[in-house]
């Protein structure tokens, strides 16, 4: 009763299928994991100019030379890991916090406006960010004259549309009933969004918070914009311009692009349940 | 009795929706400022010859412009090339891959998720990074090296025009279909039972019940994934940048990349505003034109 022969009388040759399977599913990993995996090995070469050495597939020494080499490229190298970090996790923080908010509101309270406001909301979100960006950086360079602070890095992204639509999605399946309990118990709205939908929602604000942070993490554009020191920049901007100032160094860009990967390796490997489950909740049905 | 209840009710709702005023305020805020804004804003820039004090009015100049800009429609030839390059072969690579996945045991269906899945979360930056060195020009180049192996010879990837947006296809392919894998797998495993036992009864093979069960079953999510897919991949910007700055000779300049160009290199605003409402529209246009004709007979 499924896609594939179930081969009930003969286990062998279910067994020959699924290995035959995995063998092509194994090249096919091998393939995406190798530009992480050489990554990763490579960053343990020593910090030479590339011209005088060959790649190598495996490592045929160990040296944290390379990444001492990354770190003393600038005074600043650790605080682009701080800036990343204060600017992700606040990021992530008042995502979870107002975008709970906001799905709580347009998907259980009545309000005139509502299904307006929602329906544009969507279809903002549809409009290109090439749209945005340029009234964006003069906004914030040239009005609030606000770049180069956490500011400036932080405001845009707030509270995103998609973690409100995210959040509506999810707080919809909630049933009405246990509201309207909470509302006779003599809860007011904010008590029955505190200690009712924020505990069933966990889930679904857990899975909002990884992946916003990650966002965060990892972007690139934005901070790339609005910084011009190399105090206030992220990791991913520092990285950038490492590359540009060192581009023969092979082993200590490859440390470079590892440390910036790696917090990312480690969130992922030990909450993977939810980087998956972020992945399908609220994007398909059927 | 309805006398006195009324206006209990009516005072009830009123609270509930002054909660619900307060508790969107600041979405709407942030929405205001940093979306309805800017999109009104560009606009208004689009039509003007930007300066930081006085831009002035200049109609449709910056509109006619950009239509008789050759590189502007080279732009738009090299997005369309890469995205028909990468996004079907990415979808029919993540469905074939999450087909071969489906027999499998939960656990390692899991665990091949988590591999697909992996390089979506390392930074940008640094897959470009990797992938620099991957492409490097010298013979001893890791993909230089696969290449004579094959007989193929080596080539300068990134630096030719030849080969600088196979290269860039090359990477998407490689590291874009976790997403849709797990997606697609998702709606695989949603698929009610009793079909394929009707198609059973009727002596289906592997390839009918694929074709004529699953292809149907799964339009739904295909179509949500070309969509997506496809507005990404007209956005894209990063690796172009990153990788090849939009060189050789504007081989490999999309139209995101051209925008940033304008903006942020020549800080001709007015000409990159204009630019990238065309783009919206140009993905607007093919959206509706995806849905039109393959979501015909898709139910949501």
């Amino acid at each position: 009763m499924s896609l594939y022969n179930p081969h009930a009388g003969r286990p062998q040759i279910r067994i020959a299928r699924n290995t035959v399977l995995m063998i092509i599913l194994l090249a096919f990993a091998l393939a995406t994991l190798f530009p992480i995996y050489y990554m990763i090995i490579s960053s343990f070469g020593e910090p030479v100019e590339a011209g005088a050495m060959d790649y190598k597939l495996v490592p045929s020494s160990f040296s944290l030379e390379s990444y001492k080499f990354f770190f003393e490229f600038s005074e600043y190298t650790y605080r682009w890991l701080l800036n990343s970090l204060i600017v992700a996790t606040t990021v992530m923080v008042t995502n979870v916090l107002f975008a709970s908010m906001a799905g709580y509101a347009f998907s259980k309270i009545q309000f005139k406006g509502r299904a307006a406001i929602f329906s544009l909301l969507l279809i903002a979100m549809m409009i290109p960010y090439q749209v945005t960006q340029v009234p964006l950086y003069i906004l914030i360079v040239n009005i609030f004259e606000i770049q180069n602070t956490y500011t400036a890095l932080i405001l845009p992204g707030l509270v995103t549309v998609y973690n409100i639509f995210l959040a509506k999605q999810f707080m919809g399946s909630i049933p009405n009933e246990i509201l309207e309990c909470a509302k006779i118990e003599g809860c007011n709205q904010f008590q029955i969004y505190f200690r009712i939908i924020l505990p069933l929602s966990k889930t679904v604000l857990a899975v909002m918070a990884i992946l916003t942070f990650m966002d965060n993490w990892n972007t690139f554009f934005w901070p790339f914009l609005v910084t011009n020191s190399m105090d206030m920049q992220t990791i991913q901007v520092g990285l950038k311009n490492f590359r540009f100032a060192n581009t023969t160094y092979f082993a200590p860009m490859m440390a470079g692009a590892t440390i910036s990967a790696l917090p990312m390796f480690i969130l992922f490997f030990s909450l993977q349940k939810y980087f998956l489950e972020g992945v399908t909740v609220g994007a398909v049905k059927g | 009795m309805t006398e006195y209840a009324k206006p209990i009710k009516r005072r009830k709702i009123k609270g509930d929706a002054a909660w619900g005023y307060a508790f969107i305020a600041v979405a709407l805020l942030v929405f205001a400022m940093f979306t309805l804004y800017p999109v009104i804003s560009a606009l208004i820039i689009s039509f003007q010859k930007y300066k930081p004090i006085g831009s002035e009015f200049v109609g449709f100049e910056n509109y006619t412009e950009t239509f008789k800009d050759k590189l502007f429609w080279k732009a738009i030839v090299n997005t369309v090339v890469y995205t028909v390059l990468t996004v079907p072969v990415s979808l029919l690579l993540s469905f074939a891959v999450s087909i071969m996945i489906l027999p499998l045991k939960k656990k390692m269906q899991t665990v091949f998720k988590a591999v697909y899945y992996l390089p979506a979360v390392a930074s940008g930056v640094a897959l470009s990074l990797v992938w620099l060195w991957i492409f490097d020009p010298m013979p001893v180049g890791i993909f230089n090296k696969v290449t004579s192996f094959f007989g193929l010879g080596t080539h300068n990837w990134l630096g030719s025009s030849a080969y600088a947006m196979f290269s860039l296809v090359l990477m998407a392919w490689l590291s874009s279909h976790g997403t849709s894998i797990i997606i697609y797998l998702a709606a695989l495993l949603g698929i009610d039972g009793s079909y394929y036992e009707a198609a059973e009864l009727d002596g289906a093979s592997f390839f009918q019940k694929l074709w004529y069960i699953v292809v149907p079953c799964l339009k739904p999510t295909t179509l949500f994934l070309l969509v997506t897919g496809v507005i990404g991949s007209f956005q894209v910007f990063q690796n172009a940048y990153l990788m090849t700055g939009g060189g050789p000779d504007n081989a490999t300049t999309m139209v995101g990349l051209l925008i940033f160009n304008n903006a942020f290199k020549y800080f001709e605003f007015g000409k990159a505003a204009a630019q990238s409402l065309v783009l919206a529209a140009i993905i607007a246009v093919i959206s509706f034109i995806q849905f039109k004709f393959l979501g015909k007979d898709v139910e949501y």
